[in-house]
């Protein structure tokens, strides 16, 4: 078998016993990219194959496999463009904190993976480059905003990636994908590194082919991390070693909320599926509710955009990224004009919806009535969480309302594109860790995936839970047909 | 009518720590461009800041110093706004959640005693610095100065002229250095100031609308331009307009505030709490042990120093006027405890040394032993102080103890009868006229005939023996 569809810790295998050579699994991602990657399109620009022999000598867990990140974490000297044209020709001078333990680790980077703009969207259409299709139907979008991250795993052009996930982003794609994509607990990985979206949702995760190889990922890019002040200060279990431990006696929680009247029959039949055969391994079940759920949209939309329109607002001209400075006739200042060029050239038309929205929720006069009163009901949404978990110890829901939809079908049509994240946005809000994992496919063989929620920390729960799920399914084995 | 002032002063206090407030960039003035940076002040984008724990520290001593009350919890905000000296165009500030409120400054103005609250103490980055090149079209930034910690202190308006204005302000930048945590030097820019000033007819306690003045490089410019801005508010509220609620800028050269920005123009901050720092919770011990390092400040300092030393509320102010001196004094008195004495030479020869060369008394380089030692060889009578004014200037000069310049130069008092004898009957000899008008009745002449005496000795006679021979020597003529 060709090593470009093997995992991380099956290739660490065979490094191990020294069966194969790091520029061998090298030699079969790039052969797999000539063929899959002109129809998918995961990656911002073109892979850097030449850089890495070198580097890949370097002893550690990742020693010799190549990393994929989302083209908004920092690796020194790389483009880092966020896919948006304002940060044109960014290269940051200094890795982010994430991809140092990948170096630290063995590891390299490959490539940068394809995102909606700024990570504003649920479809990996707002790129400035082009859209990512979706492996298993090239029709359908690949799911957003990591949507390049998600379909060069998917596709086996890659090992495994690096997204990031503010409302659903590593989770909703990874769903559409058919791959394993974890949002870890706020605090858990260090932010320090990705352009920051919404500061106080935004996290790094991995998106793997398996759960063996999230919790492998895992271990190697939390702990704390003095450069990052939200980051915590907790120990880092040893994820990978923990995976085996029975799931008998858990106890999971089923919510209202996310089972409602008129939900995709196919989804629902493939979570009742889920459901039955984790039972056969000695899962309990209870039904519980969410009661705010409903409110989580319109809270994350206030606080991510308010968030979002100062965390956007360096990009202005003056230091890096894209500058227009030609005269125009407005008879305005220079420097305003320049602004005023720069931003309305280099935002796409998403970005600018975002920063206009969020600037407008902490204007004078509405900062109470949007920004305040949705941090207000951000706290209730946490404590619904924090009640169901005194008695459960985890939840399980869909990771998306579809599966993946056409590209183009909801472009015109932004609040419908916003629901796609209506199951992931809460785990954000509440900052607790949940992670999306594969579960079936639909008639037309797209993929479905179940989203399992843990308590703050409690990854290991979900590890174990998701292992044995995927131990007695082969869901995860599915591949597109490419 | 009649109107009363209402002014608040908004201070600007650039902390003077190692490193910047939330990255580990080297604090300092006068570095070459573009030098004292790196991803964190430079806000590109992925960064992240991390407090300075100096400058929580510094923050909390101030806000304790000025009476306040400090906060269990402490947040950051953001203050959002474009301008391209603002590398991430907001700016982390505090908004609703300072490091302190409500304090108050006793301040002693034109023989009276007022309270000026403080509103609040809070910390935030300073920006960049822009540069124009003259004759080019474009500016330039350097950023050293960017996330450079800054406190603001801001006052209840509590003041009502331009006098209270600057003893606040002298009072104030007085803790400050006693706090050792800025230079305070308003040329450099570590101390800024912004003053609100607004008229009311006098006996009404509703506000009048304020103007913000800005660009007051000196406390002598606060005071000039809330001067002006009073007269003219006055001269627009007596031919019965409105004041426009607006920013001012003190122009110094033409000694007048000109309009900068009308109220409409005013920005709209969109202040939000700071996502990328957590809320601060302070523990009470904490508190306590900053509490434990202030220094005596300088209202107790000015208290003891009048009730130990007997000093006046002049004198002793001279004296607590910087902390180096204050210290400097108590460390003389350790070697001669002679209060009064020591502290007129402080407030006299040696501070006008200080003065005359613009340093501080460390700098001068005069043990306080030296000194103590050369003030107790005037008082017992050893040297005049005439010679012990030489002595000293020898002293500043070469670092010597004054026994060693005095034994070298032989410069020990003359007291003896018969030295001094010999040299009254020369000062008499040469001086037949002074010594007729004398005897005439004119009793200047004595101290004519004593100067000569003291002229002839080199300073070194004793002036009151000479002065007591030289009467009952006359007695004889």
């Amino acid at each position: 078998m060709k090593l470009n569809f093997l995992t991380a810790h099956e290739l660490q295998g065979l490094l191990a016993a020294k069966k194969i050579e790091p520029v061998q699994i090298l030699a079969d991602i790039e052969e797999r990219c000539r063929i899959v990657e002109p129809k998918i399109r995961a990656y911002a620009r073109a892979p850097f194959f030449r850089k890495i022999s070198s580097e890949s000598r370097l002893q550690g867990e990742l020693s010799g496999i190549p990393a994929v990140i989302k083209d908004n974490i920092c690796s020194d000297g790389d483009l880092t463009e966020c896919c948006s044209r304002i940060l044109e020709g960014f290269r940051p001078p200094y890795d982010a904190t994430v991809v140092e333990k990948l170096k630290g680790n063995g590891s390299f980077i490959m490539a940068k993976a394809n995102m909606d703009e700024f990570a504003f969207g649920s479809s990996c259409e707002t790129s400035c480059f082009y859209p990512t299709r979706n492996p298993w139907n090239t029709d359908h979008v690949p799911g957003g905003s990591s949507g390049g991250a998600a379909a060069s795993v998917a596709a086996d052009e890659a090992i495994f990636s690096l997204g990031s996930d503010t409302g659903g982003s590593i989770r909703q794609p990874a769903a559409l994908c058919g791959v394993v994509g974890l949002k870890p607990t706020y605090g858990r990985v260090s932010r320090y590194g990705l352009i920051a979206f919404a500061s106080s949702l935004d996290q790094i995760g991995p998106l793997t082919k398996d759960v063996r190889d999230n919790a492998l990922l895992l271990k190697i890019i939390s702990g704390h991390d003095e450069k990052d002040s939200t980051s915590a200060d907790m120990p880092v279990p040893d994820y990978p070693a923990l995976l085996e431990k029975d799931v008998r006696g858990m106890r999971v929680a089923i919510p209202r909320e996310y089972f409602v009247e008129g939900m995709d029959p196919e989804i629902r039949q493939s979570l009742t599926e889920a459901k039955n055969k984790l039972g056969s391994l000695g899962v309990s079940f209870g039904e519980v509710s969410l009661p705010h759920t409903e409110y989580a949209v319109a809270v994350y939309y206030i606080i991510a955009t308010a968030e979002a329109s100062s965390n956007l607002a360096r990009f202005d001209g003056v230091q890096y990224g894209l500058r227009n400075s030609e005269k125009t006739n407005s008879g305005q200042p220079p420097l305003i004009s320049m602004y005023k060029e720069t931003r309305g050239r280099g935002f796409g038309a998403e970005a600018k919806r975002r920063i206009t929205l969020g600037t407008y929720v902490l204007s004078s006069g509405y900062y109470d009535a949007y920004y305040l009163r949705a941090s207000k009901v951000r706290a209730l949404i946490k404590d619904d969480f924090d009640k169901v978990f005194k008695e459960f110890d985890l939840i399980l829901t869909p990771t998306s309302p579809t599966a993946a939809f056409k590209l183009g079908e909801k472009t015109n049509d932004p609040l419908n594109m916003y629901l796609s994240d209506i199951y992931t946005i809460s785990a954000n809000l509440a900052g607790i860790p949940a992670i999306s994992l594969p579960c079936g496919l639909t008639k037309k063989g797209l993929p479905i995936g179940m989203q399992v929620l843990g308590k703050p920390f409690g990854e290991e729960d979900i590890f174990r839970l998701a292992y044995q799920y995927e131990q007695n399914t082969a869901w995860h084995k599915e591949k597109p047909k490419l | 009518m009649k109107y009363e002032a209402v002014i608040g002063l908004e201070v600007h206090v650039q902390l003077k720590t190692k490193t910047k407030a939330f990255c580990g960039c080297v604090n300092e003035f006068g570095s070459k461009e573009n030098t004292n940076i790196c991803p964190v002040c430079l806000g590109l984008p992925g960064s992240l800041p991390v407090l300075n724990e100096k400058a929580y520290k510094m923050s909390m001593k101030v806000g304790l110093a000025l009476d306040c009350v400090p906060r269990q919890c402490v947040k950051f905000d953001r203050k959002n706004y474009f301008y391209p000296d603002l590398p991430k165009n907001f700016q982390i500030s505090q908004y609703d959640m300072p490091f302190a409120e409500n304090g108050a400054l006793d301040i002693y103005v034109n023989g009276q005693d007022k309270k000026i609250r403080i509103k609040r103490v809070h910390l935030e980055e300073d920006a960049g610095k822009l540069m124009h090149p003259e004759g080019e079209s474009y500016s330039l930034v350097d950023f050293n100065r960017a996330g450079a910690p800054l406190l603001e202190i801001v006052s209840e308006p509590d003041m009502h002229s331009p006098d209270d204005a600057y003893q606040y302000l002298t009072d104030l930048k007085l803790i400050i250095q006693y706090l050792d945590i800025s230079d305070c030097d308003m040329e450099k820019g570590s101390l800024r100031c912004d003053a609100n000033i607004s008229l009311r007819p006098e006996g009404q306690v509703k506000l009048g609308t304020k103007a913000e003045l800005k660009n007051m490089n000196s406390f002598k410019a606060i005071k000039a331009a809330l001067t002006y801005e009073i007269k003219r508010q006055e001269k627009i509220l007596e031919n019965k307009e409105p004041i426009a609620q607006e920013t001012r800028l003190w122009d110094e050269e033409k000694e007048q505030t000109i309009l900068m920005r009308s109220k409409e123009e005013a920005h709209d901050y969109r202040y939000f709490p700071e996502p990328d720092l957590p809320i601060f919770d302070l523990a009470g011990e904490e508190i306590q042990d900053i509490m434990d390092t202030l220094p005596e400040l300088p209202k107790a300092k000015l208290g003891r120093f009048m009730g130990s030393y007997g000093f006046s509320q002049k004198d002793a102010a001279v004296i607590i006027s910087s902390k180096g001196l204050a210290d400097y004094f108590e460390s003389c008195l350790k070697f001669f405890n002679a209060p009064k004495p020591v502290a007129n030479w402080l407030a006299g020869p040696v501070f006008s040394e200080m003065n005359s060369r613009n340093i501080s008394i460390v700098s001068l380089g005069l043990a306080p032993e030296h000194l103590a030692k050369l003030i107790s060889r005037v008082e017992d009578g050893s040297i005049s102080r005439l010679v012990a004014k030489d002595v000293l200037s020898v002293m500043l000069k070469t670092s010597q103890g004054p026994d060693a310049i005095i034994k070298d130069k032989g410069l020990q008092q003359v007291s003896g009868a018969s030295e001094l004898n010999k040299i009254i009957d020369e000062a008499i000899a040469n001086n037949k006229k002074s010594v007729d008008d004398y005897l005439s009745g004119k009793e200047n002449a004595l101290m004519f005939l004593v100067g000569q005496v003291m002229k002839l000795s080199s300073g070194k006679a004793n002036p009151k023996a000479v002065k007591d021979m030289m009467t009952e020597r006359l007695k004889k003529c």
